[in-house]
């Protein structure tokens, strides 16, 4: 027992030792001189590297990305559903890959705390002289998908809710399901207590469809889920409304390293851009949520449709 | 980056509340207890009747092969199964409890089992021989001279249990998980680091602490304190994970008591 | 079963990966495992040492290990090296103590009479203890590769590609039978592991096979 406990501090000691040495640096930081990822291919010099977040839309939206680029001769690698927001931007930013899809509204409320106006067009602008150095946005789509609070028909009845605001009258009753960053973000638990004076009673940190199945079988009253998810129409879901826009306006927009962006991807990804709506967004999405098609699929048959691929 | 983990821990607020650490153990070590209790219910009748009478020995064969079932896959599986079924937040807390009391049985069994089955036939045949029967033999020599093992593989369990219960943070269920879970979805390390660290200790304690039980719990006779001499070889010996030194324990048994603790 | 058909390349990829983190570290940590088994054997003093140390690596989860490795390997979280040392630092811990134990079992008369014959040391160790404790060494190493397998599939939750990746989509999509991929795949690899280990054992051992 007392050799136990000895190598217990001498093994503590050890590894606090070497962790000192080896650990000035975060894990999940870039690493100097910007490395090629370390899952999965890596992009030589020349090729370029489309990421995606880890939803289902953002897995077609980059595969899309990446079937327009290819089919104008530029070589590309996809990593596909690297994680949330938070990753990939580090991702991003480090060279691991070199575009991804994003949100106007999202990503300006995540890189400056607000959305000063909630309109398309300002949004849009207020997000280009934001965005940190070394990254781009090409053109907006009109396809817009934006992260909304859902209830089920039976609850909108239960409690008359029409709005975000009416939640905070019964929120000892409402269990929330959503992503686990949701919990910090202020499009997220923390915008919902500054703007809507709304802290739900518990919080289910879950991913994907998860979300909708808690919602569905009633194991939380309230979720967050993207407004093109296919479950919202599926299973006669109420979409709440937002008067104070905290979720704001949120169109699909690439998101391109400075030093990989050229007329050829811009021309390739603009051309993508001009071509998605919302209803064809939500209907991809349902391609690969509903009918279990794969994200690269999907793609592959949207481009060959729009003449693009 | 130890600075930022260290700065992590010691900040008050992170200790209070709903998401402190002080709940997040407590939420942890429910789950865990609840499994057990559960599983040894179920799992230490099972292995002396399996012991004693030597048959159904496949019981113990299924329970082993079920190590062999990635328990990752199990939650998931278990989960969207039994979802649905069940209306209240309780849809996570059920399926993961199941989970954990279906990778602690194995553990259990095993160490019952081969604690029943090492019991010195000299010891059995001398208590008959002094009268006892049936009951009053399991009481009072079987169980004894089986604790050893039985012990070790309720250590072996618990470790399963308190590794799966992190990992079952995926389907939101509550304990030290959390943090690690939570971090991992935006990307803090600190975070995820700290997590990571309280789940080792809460283990390591909880290891320590049966280990104490085992020492205390053990017969002095069994536990090799007077093995100096010849012929007095221990029945059972106690080293860190109370493993058989004696030739009927077959490689595969021992082994197979060291390994539980892995998820 | 058309969509396992379809993706069926893409789950032996899966498939190659999951077996290169657990095997290598099986490998490496069986290895390391030799020296450091004779060590415990022949110091006593060491052996409560080793025994103990590797029973405290057990009491750590793998998802915790996993987490842990970029502090002391001064990796990043992603860096696969993370799994394969915490993965064969495990391997290590259980088989130090299989080899102990192994080398231990070797009857006495066994070594005195090879002893007699002129074997010393090193040649001694390696042509008799070591190859008379193959089937207990055998038996541990089918455990490490069981486990080994179950718990490289935790390592999807930080994002390494391998089997494990169809238990978390399966999971994110309602998606049961990229679950059941996930969960068959691990058994049969497992299944792999075992008998591979098995079948070598029996093919290094030609003594065991004669009849009695």
């Amino acid at each position: 027992m007392k050799r136990r406990i000895l190598l217990t501090g001498a093994t503590a000691v050890a590894a606090l030792a070497l962790a000192a040495c080896g650990a000035n640096n975060n894990p999940t930081a870039p690493p100097a001189g910007g490395g090629g990822g370390s899952t999965g291919s890596a992009g030589g010099s020349g090729s370029i590297t489309v990421g995606s977040a880890d939803f289902s839309e953002s897995q077609v939206l980059g595969e899309i990305y990446a079937g327009a680029i290819k089919a104008k001769g530029v070589s590309v690698t996809t990593k596909p559903n690297i994680g949330s927001r938070d990753v990939y931007i580090k991702a991003l930013q480090d060279g691991s890959i070199d575009i991804v899809p994003e949100y106007t509204g999202s990503l300006l409320t995540f890189l400056k705390g607000t959305a000063p106006s909630q309109e398309p067009d300002a949004v849009y602008t207020a997000l280009k002289s934001t965005l940190p150095a070394g990254l781009v946005v090409l053109d907006k789509s009109t396809a817009e998908d934006k992260n909304s609070m859902v209830v089920t028909k039976d609850t909108q009845t239960k409690y008359s809710l029409k709005s975000i605001a009416d939640l905070a009258a019964h929120q000892a009753d409402i269990t929330v399901a959503a992503p686990p960053e949701f919990q910090t973000r202020q499009q997220g638990l923390v915008g919902l207590k500054s703007e809507y004076s709304f802290t739900p009673a518990n919080f289910l940190p879950l991913k994907g469809a998860a979300i909708v199945n808690a919602l569905k079988n009633g194991q939380a009253q309230a979720a967050n889920i993207f407004s093109t998810d296919p479950s919202i129409p599926a299973n006669g879901f109420v979409t709440l409304e937002d008067p104070k826009l905290l979720f704001g306006s949120d169109n699909v927009v690439p998101l391109v390293r400075k030093d990989k962006v050229n007329d050829t991807i811009t021309a390739a990804l603009n051309a993508v851009s001009a071509k998605i709506d919302t209803a064809t967004l939500t209907d991809l999405v349902k391609q690969v949520d509903v009918d279990k098609k794969d994200a690269s699929a999907v793609a592959k048959d949207f481009l060959s449709k729009n003449g693009l691929g | 980056m130890l600075i930022n983990i260290g700065g992590w821990l010691t900040d008050p607020t992170h200790w209070t509340g709903p998401n402190g650490i002080p709940t997040r153990v407590l939420e942890h070590l429910l789950y865990a207890g609840i499994s057990l209790l559960f599983s040894a219910v179920i799992a230490i009748p099972l292995g002396i009747v399996v012991g004693h009478s030597g048959r159904a020995k496949w019981t113990i064969s299924i329970a082993n092969s079920l190590r062999a079932v990635p328990s990752l896959g199990l939650l998931f599986a278990v989960a969207l199964w039994l979802g649905p079924k069940i209306a209240s937040s309780l849809a996570y807390v059920i399926p993961s409890v199941i989970v954990l009391v279906l990778l602690a049985v194995p553990p259990i069994l095993s160490g019952t089992y081969a604690g029943i089955q090492g019991v010195d036939p000299a010891a059995r045949d001398a208590a008959q021989g002094m009268g006892m029967r049936g009951g009053e033999l399991l009481r009072k020599v079987e169980l004894p001279c089986a604790l050893p093992l039985l012990l070790s593989g309720i250590r072996g369990a618990t470790l399963q249990v308190i590794a799966t219960a992190t990992i079952a943070a995926s389907i939101s269920l509550g304990g030290l998980g959390r943090y690690v879970i939570d971090g991992l979805s935006v990307s803090d390390y600190p975070e995820m680091a700290s997590g990571a660290i309280l789940v080792a200790l809460l283990a390591l304690a909880m290891d320590g602490i049966l280990a104490l039980v085992q020492r205390f719990a053990v017969s002095p006779g069994l536990s090799g304190k007077f093995r100096n001499t010849p012929g007095n070889r221990p029945v059972v010996s106690t080293t860190a994970r109370g493993d058989a030194a004696t030739e009927p324990a077959s490689p595969t048994d021992r082994a197979d008591d060291q390994r539980e603790a892995l998820v | 079963m058309s969509w396992v058909a379809d993706h069926l390349g893409d789950i032996l990829w899966y498939a190659g990966q999951h077996t290169l983190l657990a095997g290598i570290p099986l490998i490496v940590g069986l290895l390391l495992a030799l020296p450091l088994g004779w060590l415990a054997r022949r110091y006593s003093r060491l052996y409560g040492v080793i025994i103990a140390g590797s029973g405290l690596l057990f009491t750590i989860p793998s998802l915790a290990l996993f987490i842990l490795m970029p502090l002391i390997l001064g990796t990043r979280i992603l860096d696969t090296l993370n799994v394969y040392v915490a993965m064969t630092l495990y391997t290590l811990a259980l088989l130090v103590r299989t080899v102990a134990e192994g080398l231990g079992a070797v009857p006495d008369s066994t070594r005195q009479a090879a002893t007699a014959m002129g074997f010393t040391g090193m040649r001694r160790l390696l042509r008799v203890d070591l190859p008379l404790a193959i089937p207990v060494i055998a038996a541990g190493l089918r455990v490490a590769a069981v486990s080994n397998v179950s718990i490289v599939s935790v390592a999807s939750l930080v994002g390494f590609p391998q089997l494990g990746y169809y238990l978390t989509d399966g999971y994110q999509r309602t998606f049961p039978t990229e679950i059941a991929v996930g969960i068959v795949g691990c058994v049969l690899l497992a299944l792999i592991f075992d008998s591979v280990i098995r079948a070598g054992a029996w093919a290094v051992t030609p003594w065991q096979r004669v009849a009695r």
